[in-house]
């Protein structure tokens, strides 16, 4: 997917994370910073890359303030600041597709 | 050099006679030659001890570089005291080379952080170590390694003389003209004063710093004018709403509600449940609302609690009220319902640290609980506790009377949620044993309660109760189940903080933290 526009996903509450992501042209540019880097900050980087070349973004610029969320809640919130950068989260989401 | 829980200490710790954790009392019965204080002789009649600021205190009692500075932390996060002596000390006479020997340090003492990073205050020995102060030791910015110590272990090494006290300073709620002392009947009460009784017995120099000057004689004393060489009155030791809160309340978080339902059906399924049990508690979620159903263990067999220790609260002064307990010992106190009642209501009294929870001594409180629960912010396999560390392995907690408790009681029920956060609180191996796993009986979670296979005694109690348990291990796995397995910490070989065992062993070190970059 190509990003689009600006977009932001999640909240800065404890166990969820805010994701803002950016048009770039030269590929992707990740910077993360967490409240449990520590113990979990690789496998944060490791979750983010997995998902975004799974929607097949080659080109975005993230931002990532982790509060400890699961990876679970990490994906779904890349998931949905790219959906929403492209324009295409309000409908016609491909579940059970790109989105696991 | 390993441990018996473990851990790998340094040899060049281990000078001048200092062992390594060999196992819970591995001191019984040895002889210990108690120090001395070299105290001035008040010869002549004084007619008043006080003192116009802080400084001329300092001054009166000599006040040198090198010195060590003792404290005591019932003001909690609204004190003062440490700050305005340690800005008299540092910046008006301009001493240094200090060390602060306090029985807990937090946010209040944030302003000695920077102290610590001009190279003025050299070395802290205390219990808790959080905010700031934790912060930059963590960053192997002290001089030498902080002591960690529970609240039994600091007035066995006052007593040992292995912390020699130059000036112990009183934060007093009350004080008459010549230092007697009292927690209530001043405007930022505390209560109990347990931790500042052994500090002003073994110090050479006692100042009293009050905000409430009462008439000549401030009785019953809890810290006595023979001991105190200086008095100060001060506008304010505290924020009066830091001190104490109000009323300690029961949690109402239903997981909280459950797991504090399953450690009274715990308790209650040992031969130690009958009339005149002891009991302590802390006072997190979980724990505090043990008490309620605790009560309702006790209303069904029809027997009453003999005596509470503890750090004190609300809810336990009510079940005194009530006649459910018979006595209340004191060594702190965390509300204002129980700062109103310590000698106050009948059967509710006060006692020093060392009688709580000295190894050493011939007889602490400790010693004769029944049960204890106590919270963890993490607890391993091997069912060693960490109170200390954060997960991130930065200093920011307290043994207090963890280890203490743990080891004297009968039943030790560690009580915590299974994850916080991404945090798994039961996990491989804790970043710091603070209590060691042979003074840790069950391990009561919201997915599971877990009984330390060293007491198989009680494993048999709770299936004759049918109340269901599984392995800690099954526990671990499922809490990295849930929020992954975490990477271990990497650290630097600076050695920040050295915990020392409460018999003086040493039972681990905290090295730097050697942050992860991505």
């Amino acid at each position: 997917m190509k990003i689009e526009n600006n977009a932001v996903a999640g909240t800065l509450e404890s166990s969820d994370l805010q994701v803002a992501i950016e048009p770039i042209e030269n590929g992707i540019e990740l910077d993360i910073t967490s409240s449990v880097m520590n113990q979990y900050g690789r496998q944060i980087k490791a979750t983010v890359l997995e998902t975004l070349e799974r929607l097949e973004v080659t080109n975005a610029k993230v931002t990532i303030v982790d509060k400890g969320a699961l990876d679970c809640t990490i994906k779904a919130r890349v998931e949905c600041a790219v959906f929403r950068s492209c324009g295409k989260s309000d409908k016609n989401l491909p579940w059970g597709g790109a989105l696991k | 050099m390993k441990n018996a829980v473990g851990r790998d200490i340094p040899e060049s710790l281990l000078t001048n006679g200092r062992e390594v954790y060999q196992g819970k009392n591995y001191m019984d019965g040895k002889y210990m030659q108690k120090a001395a204080p070299k105290t001035r002789r008040y010869e002549k009649p004084q007619e008043s001890k006080i003192v116009d600021s802080i400084v001329d205190a300092l001054k009166a009692v000599g006040a040198r570089s090198g010195m060590t500075f003792s404290f005591h932390h019932h003001l909690r996060n609204g004190d003062f005291v440490v700050n305005m002596v340690m800005q008299a000390a540092i910046e008006e006479l301009g001493l240094d080379e200090i060390t602060i020997a306090a029985t807990s340090l937090g946010e209040a003492h944030d302003p000695v952080a920077q102290y610590i990073e001009d190279g003025k205050v050299v070395a802290i020995q205390t219990s808790g170590i959080r905010g700031k102060i934790g912060e930059v030791v963590s960053a192997g910015k002290l001089k030498t390694p902080a002591i960690i110590r529970s609240h039994g272990g600091r007035p066995r090494a006052i007593e040992a003389g292995e912390v020699h006290i130059d000036i112990a300073v009183v934060a007093a709620p009350t004080s008459d003209c010549v230092g007697n002392c009292r927690g209530i009947g001043g405007k930022s009460n505390c209560g109990s004063l347990g931790y500042a009784m052994t500090d002003a017995k073994y110090a050479d120099h006692v100042i009293v710093v009050t905000d409430c000057l009462v008439d000549f004689p401030n009785m019953p004393a809890s810290v006595e004018a023979i001991d105190v060489d200086a008095v100060v009155v001060v506008d304010s030791i505290g924020n009066p709403k830091k001190i104490a809160s109000a009323a300690a309340r029961i949690s109402q978080n239903p997981r909280d509600l459950m797991m504090a339902e399953n450690v009274a059906k715990v308790i209650a399924s040992t031969p130690y449940f009958k009339d005149g049990f002891s009991f302590q508690t802390g006072v997190g979620g979980p724990s505090l609302a043990a008490n309620l159903f605790l009560e309702q263990e006790m209303n069904k067999r029809g027997i009453k609690m003999g005596w509470a220790i503890g750090g004190i609260c609300g809810p336990m002064v009510e079940m005194l009220k009530k006649g459910l307990v018979g006595k209340v010992i004191d060594v702190q106190d965390f509300d204002l319902d129980a700062v109103n009642s310590i000698n106050q209501t009948p059967g509710h009294y006060e006692m020093s640290a060392s009688q709580y929870a000295n190894p050493a001594n011939k007889g602490a409180f400790v010693n004769k609980l029944d049960f204890v629960v106590l919270a963890a912010l993490e607890i391993d396999t091997g069912f060693n506790v960490n109170v200390l560390t954060g997960s991130d392995g930065v200093l920011r907690g307290a043994p207090g009377g963890h280890p203490d408790t743990a080891a004297g009681s009968k039943c030790c029920i560690i009580v915590t949620p299974l994850v916080r956060g991404r945090m798994a609180t039961v996990c491989k191996n804790v970043v710091t044993v603070t209590t060691p796993g042979d003074c840790v009986d069950v391990l009561v979670t919201d997915y599971g309660i877990a009984v330390n296979p060293l007491r198989p005694d009680l494993i048999q109690c709770l299936d004759e109760a049918g109340i269901p348990h599984v392995t800690i291990e099954s526990l671990q796995e499922k809490a990295y189940s849930l929020v992954g397995t975490p990477d271990d910490l990497e650290w630097e070989d600076k050695v920040v903080a050295v915990l020392e065992a409460r018999d003086g062993t040493i039972l681990d070190v905290v090295r730097k933290i050697k942050p992860v970059k991505l």
